[in-house]
Formats: structure tokens, C-alpha cells, sequence
């Protein structure tokens, strides 16, 4: 009953395309698949954008909104509503291809990476050899749909805005790919499903052996959030938009529909980068402990996504932006060397798997930590004393 | 179904080709980056029909998506306006000639050796780990000497762009 009810979805879609003709099957077992993953993660950016108004509402002493349905639900519906039926403006000197093509090239890639996800047990709508570089590969195409709207846009504040985005996103996705290269070292495979097989398993029959319970997994995990952060735009990284800057960066020219595609493409990768983290680090849809396994296996998965949207969400209600240098420095001078001597730790533990003594784990355990809380504290004392770095100067508002 | 595909992708990528160097519409070097990006994913696509996932993946991660992008970069900082009222020069019509007809040479070189339609099984199968094990011990050399070679290009690059500033 519980097999069933695990393999649900598998098992709904088998029966759906078994009813057709087996020439339409080969057409149309990925048109299933497309439509089930266009339509949960469009209803859960529905969701999400009224969870996270309420959200920032209560963290920031407000309440959010509480008007359209009984307490605000239907606030997504009427946003919806809004968009649609807003005029769209196209400013006279943008280069019109460009600019209606920018928010397409902005969906489309994200929406293929949903395609290398694993959401459940053999849930998955393509598992192939390099999902991982899959997903990678298909993610640096919102970097060109980013380019495409600064600069379709003509305007000065838009190319500024693509400038920093594409700066901030090029900088972030190598700390972003080497943190998920460790996994990819310890597991020994591309493939997201093999990445989560390789986590089965507990400790002593109740520690979970995800990969963030080791020192490797731990920073490679803290390191690949922020980089993520980074990577989706979002606060404390939303310099691209800074509205109190350069407005809303690559997005001003920008109104109703198209305007509303990028959101969702916002949120879309924010999705997808935060299921790509639960399937390298938080063990997939594998279940935290072994008397829980009987809960279906997607369910997992939505927990541990919804748990990372939360954390984002509580991330932008806490921290200040950053500022250009900042970010730049934060990228190159911090993650980037700890990310590397990340991966020179999870191949020392990759290589330390076979001792067999008495507290083997735990010395493998201190040393990997003591190495990385090294290089952390070497880090972050470099960067916090690194030349130009004083007290705060003010040119105008003294 | 392949067939199809593989016409399809290869018309595209001859096209956007073309329109990366020659196009009637607009001489906007933006406009140019844009068809390369077209053109390499269209690579990609042919490269997905030769089994070679990994290859693909990375030609769309590498060059459309990092270098491309830089590309774009120094388009959008240095701002090449020039670049669309350069007309034909006569140097530039016999180099581009002479370098057509050298490429075309060695095609038809290797086209001679071996003919259309025969490659046979191809040497490395889809999966990733043969492509490494075929570039870590057989290829070692070779890789090493490339990664050595695009370090000096960098080196080189940061040595000029400093002194240009003073």
C-alpha cells in the first residue's frame, strides 16, 4: 500500500500514457512530464509569493497582505490578474526582437533544469549521465537573458543593472559549481539519482547518511546557499535590482506580462537551485530518519524544499544589501579559496573511507573541520583586515 | 527523427554562422555575439545527437555561457560603434579568402580519409567516466600542455591590460 503510494505519480503516468496508442507514447511521455513540472512549480510560485509577503510582513513588525480573501490568500490570483491585464510598454528606442525575446530566454532555461531533478523515488523526467553539467550548463542561460533586457532597453540604469548582474552571476557560479564538485567526487557520478542513491543509508541505524553530516558536506552546503543566494538575485545579493540605486536594474523597461515572466523565472531558479542543494546535500527525497521512511518519498522532497524557501525567504527579511566591492571581494578573496580547499577536504575523506580502526569517523570528522575552520578563520581575518578596509567614511551625509 | 533533427540543427548553426559574420540586417556587434550564442548551441544539439552528453553540456556551459557572456561584456563596456560603419577593405577580403580556402583544403583532407557515412562506433561511448579515463591517462599531456597554454594567454593579458594603465 505504502510501495504504491510512494511510486503514485510513476505509476499515474504509466497508466495515462499505456491508455494511448504506442506511437503517440514516445511524444508524449515528456509532454506529461513537461506539464506536471510548468504546473506544480508555477502553483508553488503562487504560493510562495503570498508566503513570502506575509513572511517579510511579520519579520518586518507588519502584516502583509490581509485583504483579498480571508486572510490574504487570493492575494496571488489578484497579482496574477494585475499583471495580465496591465498595458505593455515597449520603450520607442529598444531594439524590440531583443527585448521580447529577454524574458523567454529568462524561463526557458530554468525550466529545462526542472527536467535532471529528482523529486521523489524515480521521479525524475530525465535521468541522464551529466545532469549535474546539465543543470549547470542550461542555468548560464539566464546570464544572456539578463545581458539581453539591460541592453534591449536603452536605458542607462538598465545596462548598469545587467552589468552588475552578470558580473555577480559569472563571479557566484564558480563557488556555486566547485562546492557541488566535491559531491560529484565523493559520489563518483554526474547523474542527480545515483547523487541521492549515494546517500542512502544511516549511521548506527538512525543518523541520516546525507552528505551535510560531514565536515566537506557541512561547508559545501553553507557555501553553496550563499552562492545561491548570489546566483538567484535575492537579498542580501539583489544588487542588480538595488532599487534604491539604479531602480530595478535590467527590469525597469520592463512592464505586465514580460515583467511578470522574469518574476516567475526569479523564482523558478530559486526553486530549482534549492532542489539541486537537497539533492546534493540534504540526501534528496531520502527520509531524515529510518521510522520515518514510510512517508512517500516526494513528500520528503517538498518538506526539505519549502524548509530552503523559508530560509530564503527569513534571509531577505534579516540582511542588509551588500555593496559592489563587497560582493566582488566576499566572491573571489573568500568562497572562492575556501570552496577549493573544500574540495581538497572531501577528497581527503574520499580517500580516508577505508579506515577501519576505533573511532575512525570522528578523527576523520576533526580533521577535515580543523582544516576547514582554519582556512575559514584565515579568510574571513584577511578579508576583514585587508588594505582600504577602516572605519566607515561618509562624503555627503556628515 | 534524427535525420530531422540533425538537418535542423545543422541549417541553424550554418545560418546563425553566417549571420554572425555577414549580416544584411544589422551591423551591431550585440546583435552578432547573439547568433554565435545561436550557433553554439546548435553545436550542442549536434553534439547531443552524436551521444556525447557531456560534450554537449559543457559547449553550451563553457562558451555560451562564460565566454559568450564575456564577449557581451566587453561589447557592452567598450561600446564599438566603429564596428558598424567599417566597410570591405581589400586586405580583408583576400586574408578572409585565402583562410576560406586553406579550411576548405583541410576538410577536404579529412573528408578524404575518411569518407561520409563510415565513421563506425564512435571511439568514446556517451558516459562521462570513459571520457575521463580516455583524458587523464592516454590524453595527459596534451590536456596538461592545453591548461598550461590558456594560463600563459591569461598571464599575457593581465601583464598588457597593467601596463596600459599607468
Amino acid at each position: 500500500m505504502m510501495e504504491t503510494l510512494d511510486q503514485l505519480f510513476v505509476l499515474l503516468k504509466r497508466w495515462v500514457v499505456g491508455e494511448f496508442p504506442a506511437a503517440w507514447r514516445l511524444w508524449l511521455s515528456p509532454l506529461i512530464d513537461a506539464g506536471a513540472i510548468i504546473g506544480v512549480f508555477a502553483g508553488l510560485f503562487a504560493v510562495t509569493t503570498l508566503l513570502e509577503r506575509k513572511g517579510l510582513g511579520r519579520l518586518q513588525n507588519r502584516m502583509g497582505p490581509n485583504r483579498v480573501g480571508p486572510f490574504g490568500v487570493l492575494q496571488p490570483l489578484a497579482d496574477g490578474l494585475k499583471m495580465l491585464t496591465k498595458e505593455d510598454i515597449v520603450p520607442r528606442a529598444a531594439d524590440r526582437v531583443v527585448h521580447f525575446l529577454a524574458p523567454i530566454a529568462m524561463v526557458t532555461p530554468i525550466l529545462l533544469a526542472y527536467a535532471v531533478l529528482p523529486f521523489g523515488r524515480n521521479l525524475v523526467a530525465v535521468d541522464f549521465d551529466a545532469g549535474l553539467l546539465f543543470f549547470f550548463a542550461v542555468g548560464a542561460g539566464t546570464e544572456l537573458a539578463v545581458f539581453m533586457a539591460g541592453w534591449s532597453s536603452r536605458n542607462k540604469y538598465s545596462l548598469l543593472g545587467a552589468m552588475r548582474g552578470i558580473a555577480q552571476m559569472i563571479s557566484y557560479e564558480v563557488p556555486l559549481v566547485l562546492s557541488a564538485v566535491a559531491v560529484v567526487l565523493v559520489a563518483g557520478s554526474l547523474s542527480l539519482p545515483s547523487i541521492v542513491d549515494s546517500q542512502a543509508g544511516y549511521h548506527w541505524g538512525w543518523l541520516a547518511r546525507w552528505h551535510v553530516f560531514t565536515p566537506w558536506g557541512l561547508a559545501g552546503f553553507i557555501l553553496f546557499l550563499i552562492a545561491a543566494t548570489a546566483e538567484s538575485n535575492r537579498s542580501p545579493f539583489d544588487l542588480p535590482e538595488g532599487e534604491s540605486e539604479i531602480i530595478a536594474g535590467h527590469l525597469i523597461e520592463y512592464s505586465g506580462f514580460k515583467y511578470a515572466l522574469f518574476f516567475l523565472g526569479e523564482y523558478l531558479g530559486l526553486f530549482a537551485v534549492s532542489a539541486l542543494g537537497i539533492t546534493l546535500f540534504l540526501g534528496g527525497w531520502q527520509a531524515p530518519v529510518p521510522f520515518l521512511a514510510w512517508v512517500p518519498s516526494y513528500l520528503w522532497f517538498g518538506a526539505k524544499l519549502l524548509g530552503c524557501i523559508a530560509l530564503f525567504i527569513w534571509l531577505r527579511g534579516t540582511m542588509p544589501r551588500l555593496r559592489t566591492d563587497q560582493l566582488m571581494n566576499f566572491a573571489w578573496k573568500f568562497m572562492l579559496p575556501l570552496v577549493l580547499v573544500n574540495l581538497v577536504v572531501a577528497a581527503l575523506w574520499h580517500g580516508t573511507a577505508a579506515w577501519g580502526f576505533f573511532g575512525a569517523g570522528a578523527t576523520r570528522w576533526l580533521l577535515g573541520g580543523a582544516v576547514l575552520w582554519l582556512t575559514y578563520s584565515a579568510l574571513s581575518h584577511a578579508l576583514f583586515t585587508a588594505p582600504g578596509r577602516g572605519p566607515r567614511t561618509y562624503r555627503y551625509a556628515d | 527523427m534524427e535525420t530531422l533533427c540533425f538537418y535542423l540543427f545543422a541549417a541553424l548553426a550554418v545560418v546563425c554562422g553566417f549571420l554572425v559574420v555577414a549580416n544584411p540586417f544589422s551591423r551591431n556587434p550585440v546583435a552578432s555575439a547573439m547568433f554565435l550564442v545561436l550557433t553554439i548551441a546548435a553545436l550542442a544539439g549536434l553534439f547531443v545527437l552524436l551521444h556525447a552528453f557531456f560534450l554537449a553540456a559543457v559547449q553550451i556551459l563553457v562558451y555560451a555561457g562564460a565566454v559568450m557572456v564575456l564577449f557581451l561584456f566587453v561589447i557592452m563596456l567598450l561600446d564599438l560603434k566603429e564596428e558598424e560603419r567599417r566597410s570591405w577593405r581589400k586586405f580583408g577580403l583576400v586574408g578572409g579568402g585565402v583562410a576560406v580556402a586553406l579550411i576548405a583544403l583541410l576538410m577536404y583532407a579529412a573528408l578524404r580519409q575518411s569518407p561520409l557515412g563510415a565513421a563506425g562506433e564512435p571511439r568514446v561511448e556517451g558516459s562521462t567516466a570513459a571520457l575521463g579515463e580516455l583524458l587523464f591517462r592516454q590524453y595527459l599531456l596534451p590536456f596538461e600542455l592545453v591548461g598550461v597554454l590558456l594560463l600563459v594567454g591569461m598571464v599575457g593579458v593581465i601583464w598588457l591590460s597593467k601596463r596600459a594603465v599607468p
